[in-house]
């Protein structure tokens, strides 16, 4: 569809006046890495929690000459992504890929992207959860006060308590983690597996809750620690033995499909494949497989 | 004794005012008009002009009826409340020379500094514990503060604070709920120990308790503060509770000290018409 065809939207949906505020947040959510800035998140022609706040920071910083990715789960192809991808290129006209290397800017829920990401690409990330705190304290002006002073002291005895009762540190996802040694953040909805990934990288990472209004950021080269103890260390999904079944990645993270009986000799069973199919794909173009096949 | 030189917290003129204030305020309230509310504006002057010196390894009692601003006191030097106007100094037990006044603290510093050097124990458990963690969690929760990351050793911890307390030991990791009265205060007094504060504030910490399970939190009470010459204020409405542990005493009366000085000698002489009263009917 041509841009030309719906001119009835400003470029990028939201008005001029809108996504300069945005910014503005953006830019105090930089400079104060993993703090929450409340930011006007406005209605969008999308369910609130379907990723209205990862949107709003796509629609404020995109520009024409942009190549977009959208990803949900790991996969360019679910249909999250594609009504988000198909609101973003209506309103905007720009190119889009699924390809990491290919994007300047990537928005994503779940995953970020298994192959490293660069110094001028931007990973924008929905969020429907914010603060890790709502664990230990559920009134937003408290949180807010204990953020103010890293009055962290509850969150670390609900880490302790987490292993009281379990053994381990079994938080799956939404894993707090300190950032640059001053703000807790909360990770979700990525897996641990991608924890340690927002830890020094290359790329400006933004996140954007769009229900409970809130924008923050980790910029490049900043420090991730995950809490964890001297004794009970912070572990990511790795298994030794893990294999991608499609194109047989061993660092991958991995999710499981069930595959149903075909015959009586080919019984029901899980397989589990790379979370991240784009990338997948590329590994099996890379061992020869043709892509139209795929 | 060398008390003179040796000050953990002086308090100086501290006031703290709920509600706007008007100028009829001050006129119309404290003792000699029998309240602390403003009739003019409804403002609650809680605490006026508050002067008093804690002393190194001492227990001060406040004692007053309810209403009194007791807790309000309490809670200006817990730091857990903002006051209208005045001073808090500290000084570190161990170093005479430097004070510090506390209300001029940013946030940062003042909940490290409540953290470290201040232990507190409420009335009601629900205030100084997280119903929803174990007890072990509880008492670990100023370790995890001050950055305790080893789980072994902070349970070593919380196993020694326990029996320092007379808490079974092998119930860390039980849910609050399953335990007493007098146990939760044991458990709240273990956590606010656990940093080996430098003041520990007791408010009114035996009031909910039957008089056999009183004596007995009294009694460690007692015996934390002889072994450790722990430096506490005590609050009590109750003469008899101050009696026992206090060895200076201060009288509260519509947000106003009207009254302080040795226990004994309040309890033989009491000076202010409050105090004579209260001596009367606590004998
Ligand atoms: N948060 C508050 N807002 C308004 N008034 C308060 C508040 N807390 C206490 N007060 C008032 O301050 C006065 C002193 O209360 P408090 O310090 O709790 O006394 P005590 O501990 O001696 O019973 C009382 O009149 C009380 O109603
Ligand atoms: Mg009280
Ligand atoms: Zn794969
Ligand atoms: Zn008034």
């Amino acid at each position: 569809m041509s841009a030309a065809a719906e001119n009835i939207y400003n470029f990028a949906f939201i008005d001029e006046d809108s996504k300069r505020e945005v910014r503005r947040q953006l830019l105090k959510a930089i400079a104060l890495p993993g703090h929450q800035v409340p930011f006007a998140s406005r209605d969008l022609p999308i369910g609130r929690g379907w990723g209205t706040g990862g949107l709003q920071i796509t629609m404020a910083i995109i520009a024409p000459s942009d190549t977009l990715k959208v990803i949900d789960q790991g996969d360019d192809e679910s249909v999250n992504a594609v009504n988000l991808r198909r609101l973003l290129t209506r309103t905007t006209g720009v190119a889009t890929t699924t390809d990491t290397q290919q994007a300047s800017i990537i928005q994503t829920r779940h995953r970020i992207p298994e192959e490293k990401m660069r110094a001028d690409q931007i990973l924008v990330l929905q969020v429907p959860m914010v603060d890790p705190l709502r664990w230990v304290e559920p009134n937003l002006e408290r949180a807010t006060v204990m953020h103010g002073e890293a009055d962290y002291g509850r969150m670390w005895v609900y880490m302790y308590e987490s292993i009281i009762k379990a053994g381990d540190l079994r938080i799956a996802t939404q894993y707090p983690v300190m950032v640059a040694g001053r703000y807790m953040m909360d990770t979700t909805p990525i897996p641990r597996w991608d924890v340690m990934r927002l830890h020094n990288a290359d790329t400006l990472f933004l996140f954007g809750a769009g229900r409970e209004k809130r924008i923050y950021a980790v910029p490049p080269y900043t420090t991730i620690e995950p809490l964890e103890f001297e004794d009970y260390r912070f572990k990511t999904e790795y298994q030794p033995n893990q294999r991608c079944h499609r194109c047989g990645a061993t660092n991958t993270f991995l999710t499981g499909h069930f595959v149903k009986a075909t015959t009586q000799d080919e019984p029901g069973h899980w397989v589990t494949s790379c979370s991240d199919s784009s990338y997948c794909d590329k590994q099996l173009v890379a061992q020869g497989i043709p892509e139209h096949t795929l | 004794m060398t008390q003179h030189d040796s000050w953990v917290l002086n308090v100086a003129d501290l006031n703290k005012r709920y509600g706007a204030g008007c100028p009829q305020c001050a006129g119309s309230t404290g003792p000699a008009h029998g309240t602390s509310q403003c009739p003019y504006c409804l403002s609650v002057l809680a605490c006026v002009d508050a002067n008093l010196t804690i002393y190194h390894g001492e227990v001060l009692g406040i004692v007053g009826e309810s209403g009194s601003g007791k807790s309000t006191l309490m809670q200006l030097i817990n730091l857990s409340t903002t006051a209208t106007s005045g001073h808090i100094w500290y000084r570190e037990p161990s170093n005479d020379a430097e004070r510090t006044d506390l209300l001029t603290m940013d946030g940062f510093t003042r909940r490290h500094f409540r953290n470290d050097r201040l232990g507190i124990v409420h009335q009601r458990p629900e205030l100084g514990l997280n119903m929803r963690f174990s007890v072990g969690g509880n008492v670990a929760e100023k370790l995890l503060l001050a950055n305790w990351r080893h789980v072994g050793k902070i349970r070593e911890r919380i196993t020694e604070l326990m029996i320092q307390t007379e808490l079974p030991p092998e119930r860390i990791d039980d849910d609050p709920h399953t335990f007493s009265g007098g146990m939760l205060q044991r458990v709240q007094i273990a956590k606010a120990l656990s940093s080996n504060p430098a003041l520990l504030l007791l408010d009114e910490v035996t009031s909910g308790l039957d008089l056999s399970v009183q004596a007995r939190v009294l009694d460690l009470i007692r015996r934390i503060q002889w072994e450790q010459k722990m430096t506490m204020l005590l609050v009590s409405h109750d003469l008899g509770v101050i009696k026992q542990l206090a060895r200076r005493t201060i009288v509260m009366k519509n947000g106003h000290i009207v009254e302080s000085g040795l226990t004994d000698q309040i309890l033989e002489d009491p000076q202010h018409p409050y105090t004579q009263l209260l001596v009367s009917s606590a004998l």
